[in-house]
């Protein structure tokens, strides 16, 4: 029989039987709802989670750490890098020679240390982080009154809004366009001869029964820095995921490098002896997020530990995946049950049209054109029942999303969809449902088929 | 294969020692007892005998909708017995038509629809589908009521859409099982009529089971009387 005629007779036999093949289809459809409902919700928390760190900046963005300064998150990789004092350190030259790297945009420290803040006769104590200029240019900020810095060495400060609130109590806004001085602590090397050594110094005190040709250190000195300030954010930079995010009062990073700010690793980097700077964090920025397993690929070449946020949502995806998985399972239970509905349905069917099958195989039926009868009426049903759950599915996820919307607001917090139907799911969902359908018409279909005509004829 | 083209000389139907027994709880029933008989091509048989004679049976064996369980059912030369499931259902598709005691018509479709159900089996093109049963009806006198559904129809009405529908596929053998049986005499006689002009017309084999046999011997010339599965004698009249 031709594929039409299938679908014709198909049709037309669930035609004869409305209420009970209308109910089965709704069943189905009740039950795709429910799986494309899990599924979407599963996809929906994805896609908020990955949003979130899409906020970050952080998807074309490579950490570089050297290995002497912190253990790794995987161990296995520890275990096969080389012991860690044998290994490079983050310094200028590697800088220089990251920044060569294809594909590599930018590299900037990241850099974090403690300041204050003096207006009107009292201070304010606040931490001081270095911006790269990249951070005006992506999602780092959500918004961002004033404007941002306009030059990588510009003496400007953004301020975060609580802590504009304590300068300027009555109206924090006020602040932009205003000069404020900073007081910070600046690194400065000490001649290496120098027998006078400041009292608060990183390296040098307690080397008097050292040798004084490895004396080595540097003074920490208090400075004052006028610097205008041109923006305020509400919320930390970064989705507040980013060491530099932890900050109050933030400065393009080429000032705090050219200001010379003392960090907490420069105790750390007089230990060791080296005559140069060298970096705590090194923040690479790759051309696009595709190119950023390469550039790991060549620091790691170069010995130096990295870290990026695919490392991260490796984990993320591995979370969602078995989260995806027991949401399906239970919308799966509800399908399980219509398949029952499908398989009681065609039997109900078979027996009813004990007679009609018989006619139809003494008239030159086969036995396949039967079976694929019965076959066909399963998958119309599944297809239906497919497409009206899609409709439903989508209906229950508008109702959850409103609800969740409603939720949100009332807890003064922005609204977001938690759940999200992707193309592909419309089209998985529906041929999922034709091809459980099939297979619950498998049984019905065979025991049609195999119905002797001679025995459905007999004049009753 | 059209089997017209096939061996001129043979018989278009012919038997040899054609068993059909089934198991009937402990008993056995011979329903069909070594029959050996031959119809010729054009020729319109009637199976007569009483009920339970085997005659229904044999009338299944010849259509294929049965297997013997011994012996032999040539049609056109070919053994009904050897055939493949697949190969039967062809056969009863292309060269049979059968028409039932109680008709058999599929109630939830019109008649055209009943009648164009063998040629959507057959794979018959949509147009020609539409004018072969229109032709169909036509010949059996209900060009005008295409639209009807069968519980719209007398009883012989019913029965002649049932003719129209075993004409459909245009078959060389048909096939009719007490196709008087639920009519009265007149509209029977009417049905056999009509049986009798269009195989005439189109050179049909015919085989009849009844047990009326003073309405057959109007029709035909040749009778088979069956009784317990055996054949008990043949009658030929001038």
């Amino acid at each position: 029989m031709k594929g039409y005629d299938l679908l014709e007779l198909a049709v037309r036999n669930l035609r004869q039987s409305k209420l009970r093949n209308g109910l089965t289809t709704v069943g189905i459809s009740v039950g795709v709802a429910s799986l494309v409902a899990m599924l979407s919700l599963g996809v929906g928390l994805q896609q908020m989670a990955t949003r979130r760190l899409a906020g970050s900046g952080l998807f074309d963005t490579v950490f570089v750490t050297s290995r002497q300064d912190f253990r790794g998150f995987d161990r296995e990789d520890d275990a096969k890098a080389p012991h860690p004092e044998q290994a490079p350190v983050l310094d200028e030259p590697a800088r220089v020679k990251i920044t060569k790297l294809p594909n590599v945009t930018e590299v900037e420290p990241e850099i974090r240390v403690m300041g204050e803040v003096v207006s009107g006769g009292e201070t304010h104590f606040g931490f001081v982080t270095g911006l790269p200029m990249s951070a005006g240019e992506n999602e780092a900020f959500d918004n961002l009154k004033g404007k941002f810095f306009s030059g990588n060495d510009a003496d400007e400060a953004i301020l975060l809004t609580d802590f504009a609130k304590e300068l300027n109590q009555k109206n924090p806004s006020e602040l932009i366009g205003q000069d404020i001085t900073l007081r910070y602590g600046e690194r400065q090397a000490l001649p290496q001869e120098s027998s006078d050594r400041p009292q608060i110094a990183g390296g040098g005190n307690n080397a008097s029964s050292v040798a004084s040709t490895d004396d080595f250190g540097f003074s920490v000195v208090r400075k004052l820095q006028k610097l205008r300030v041109v923006g305020l954010i509400d919320a930390e930079p970064y989705g507040g995921m980013r060491t530099v995010s932890r900050g109050r009062i933030f400065l393009p990073v080429g000032t705090t490098e050219r200001l010379n700010m003392a960090q907490f690793t420069d105790m750390r980097s007089s230990l060791r002896g080296a005559t140069g700077k060298s970096y705590m964090t090194l923040t690479v920025r790759v051309k696009d997020p595709g190119k950023v397993a390469a550039v790991q690929d060549a620091v790691n070449q170069m010995g130096f530990r990295t870290f990026s946020v695919l490392d991260a949502t490796k984990s993320l995806r591995r979370f969602f995946t078995v989260l995806d998985l027991f949401l399906g399972i239970f919308g799966s239970l509800a399908l399980a049950v219509a398949t029952l509905a499908i398989i009681n349905t065609l039997v109900m069917a078979v027996l009813e049209r004990r007679r009609e099958i018989g006619v139809m195989k003494a008239i030159g039926a086969s036995d396949q054109d039967v079976k694929k009868l019965f076959f066909t009426e399963a998958g119309a049903m599944g297809f239906f029942g497919g497409v009206l759950g899609i409709l439903l599915g989508f209906a229950i996820g508008k109702a959850i999303n409103f609800g969740t919307a409603i939720y949100l607001h009332r807890h003064q917090l922005p609204a977001e969809a938690v759940w999200s139907m992707p193309t592909w799911l419309v089209g998985a969902a529906i041929a999922f449902s034709v091809v459980v359908s099939l297979l619950a018409g498998l049984y019905p279909a065979s025991r049609a088929a195999r119905l002797d005509p001679v025995q459905t004829l007999k004049y009753e | 294969m059209s089997s017209s083209q096939v061996a001129k000389n043979a018989s278009a139907v012919r038997t040899e020692n054609v068993t059909r027994h089934y198991p009937m709880g402990e008993s056995l029933i011979r329903a069909v007892d070594g029959v050996s008989l031959s119809i010729e091509p054009g020729e319109f048989v009637a199976l007569l005998g009483q009920s339970g004679s085997g005659k229904s049976t044999l009338l299944n064996l010849i259509a294929g909708l049965d297997r013997p369980t011994w012996g032999s059912v040539m049609v056109h030369g070919r053994n009904l017995a050897n055939m493949s499931p697949e190969d039967l259902a062809r056969y009863r598709r292309n060269d049979v038509g059968m028409v039932f005691q109680a008709f058999h018509l599929i109630p939830s479709m019109t008649i055209t629809e009943n009648v164009e159900l063998p040629m959507r089996f057959a794979e018959v093109d949509r147009e020609e589908r539409a004018q072969r049963s229109r032709e169909s009806l036509e010949r059996v006198g209900l060009g005008n009521r295409l639209e009807h559904r069968p519980s719209q129809l007398s009883g012989g009405e019913q029965q002649r859409v049932s003719l129209a529908r075993a004409l459909a596929n245009r078959p060389s053998l048909l096939l009719a099982d007490e196709p008087t049986g639920n009519l009265d005499s007149r509209t029977g006689e009417d049905i056999l009529n009509l049986i009798r002009d269009i195989s005439l017309s189109l050179g049909m084999t015919v085989v009849i089971v009844t047990h009326e046999r003073a309405l057959a011997e109007r029709f035909t010339q040749r009778f088979i009387f069956l009784a317990d599965g055996k054949l008990v004698s043949e009658e030929v009249r001038a």
